[in-house]
């Protein structure tokens, strides 16, 4: 399995076969929104958790 | 138009909508583009390159930055899902209410003022408690439930002094004692094609803020509401909140038109996803024309 190293408390988090650039992971530690910015090589950026306009 | 079309996708995260709708495009062999709206520009002058698209999914989570690129698009006349008109009737909840009012839909008791001195005389015409919401702004966020005036005025000086110049458009609802539910009803074209219940014990029963899903089945009253409510945003895809009123019936209380459907998509079972994608398609092809 895939993981990525949490940017806030360093955990490992373990990824889904299927996951997508763009893709927000949630570190399930800390619970921060991480960004899939990249596959290859798999990087992750901490991600806006919410925004005033944000919506459906 | 060649006759493969080119579809794109816009977004500004892959949440579990956008991975249902990418694989339902995918499973349809369609030739798409995902276009990551913090990273594409327009040059005014410059169209060509965009009006390859036949059809544009709009599925930004940011609603200016949705809105504008949808205004960019509609004046070039590249046809969307939905429509910048239709983004203008339901990311604003005043311009909803004055869609709906326009055609005297039924939905909660709405004021609007601009100063919190007008603010208070509005919210004393109708008593407590009132409901202040952000005119734009979603999943249950910045919803306040007055219950009196000390609180009123509370709301309002904060309103004003902390928030940007939007939260000094005062956006005042009567409290509906609704019975512990609202409804989501999808609404696609002139189609109301499922629904869900949301319920909470909290005030605040959108699913974001853990109200809980249940099938809802569309009669004909609930459907004509919804239809006539699509109707008046411009229609297109869209996702209709309701409240029932203990007197008055269905009423409406939002729209919806970049919606979630990560809870009734699984509850219905209803392929919303692919609904969607069908529905663009159709778009792409001219057989739904959009009102640009």
């Amino acid at each position: 399995m895939k993981s990525v190293i949490c940017l806030e408390c360093d955990a490992e988090i373990g990824l889904d076969a299927g996951v997508e650039e763009n893709e927000i992971i949630v570190c399930p530690d800390c619970g921060v929104d991480l960004e899939i910015v990249s596959l290859n090589p798999l990087t992750v950026e901490l991600a806006p958790m919410e925004e005033e306009d944000w919506g459906e | 138009m060649s006759n493969r079309l080119r579809i794109g996708v816009l977004f500004s995260r892959v949440r579990v909508e956008e991975k249902w709708i990418f694989a339902a495009l995918e499973q349809r062999g369609v030739d798409y583009e995902r276009l990551d709206d913090r990273k594409v520009f327009f040059d005014l002058d410059r169209p060509d390159e965009w009006r390859l698209y036949d059809a544009i999914l709009e599925r930004s989570i940011s609603y200016s930055s949705g809105l504008n690129i949808l205004r960019v698009l509609n004046a070039w006349g590249i046809p969307t899902v939905n429509t910048a008109r239709v983004a203008e009737a339901c990311g604003d909840k005043l311009a909803t209410s004055a869609a709906l009012a326009k055609y005297s839909l039924p939905q909660p008791r709405n004021l609007v003022a601009f100063s919190t001195e007008a603010a208070l005389e509005a919210i004393e015409t109708i008593g407590y408690p009132v409901v202040i919401k952000p005119t734009v702004g979603s999943w249950g966020r910045l919803l306040a439930k007055i219950n009196d005036r000390d609180a009123a005025e509370a709301v309002l000086e904060h309103k004003s002094v902390l928030g940007s110049v939007q939260h000094s458009i005062f956006y005042i609802q009567e409290f509906i004692k609704k019975p512990g539910r609202d409804i989501r009803v999808f609404v696609m074209g002139d189609q109301a094609i499922t629904a869900i219940y949301r319920k909470a014990e909290h005030w605040i029963t959108n699913t974001a803020r853990g109200g809980e899903g249940e099938i809802c089945k569309i009669n004909p009253e609930l459907e004509k509401i919804c239809l006539d409510a699509a109707h008046a945003v411009g229609g297109g895809v869209l996702a209709i909140d309701i409240l029932e009123h203990p007197d008055r019936g269905y009423l409406i209380n939002e729209i919806n038109h970049t919606m979630e459907f990560h809870t009734l998509m699984p509850i219905t079972g209803v392929d919303v996803a692919g609904l969607m994608v069908e529905y663009l398609l159709k778009v792409g092809r001219r057989e739904i024309e959009v009102a640009l």
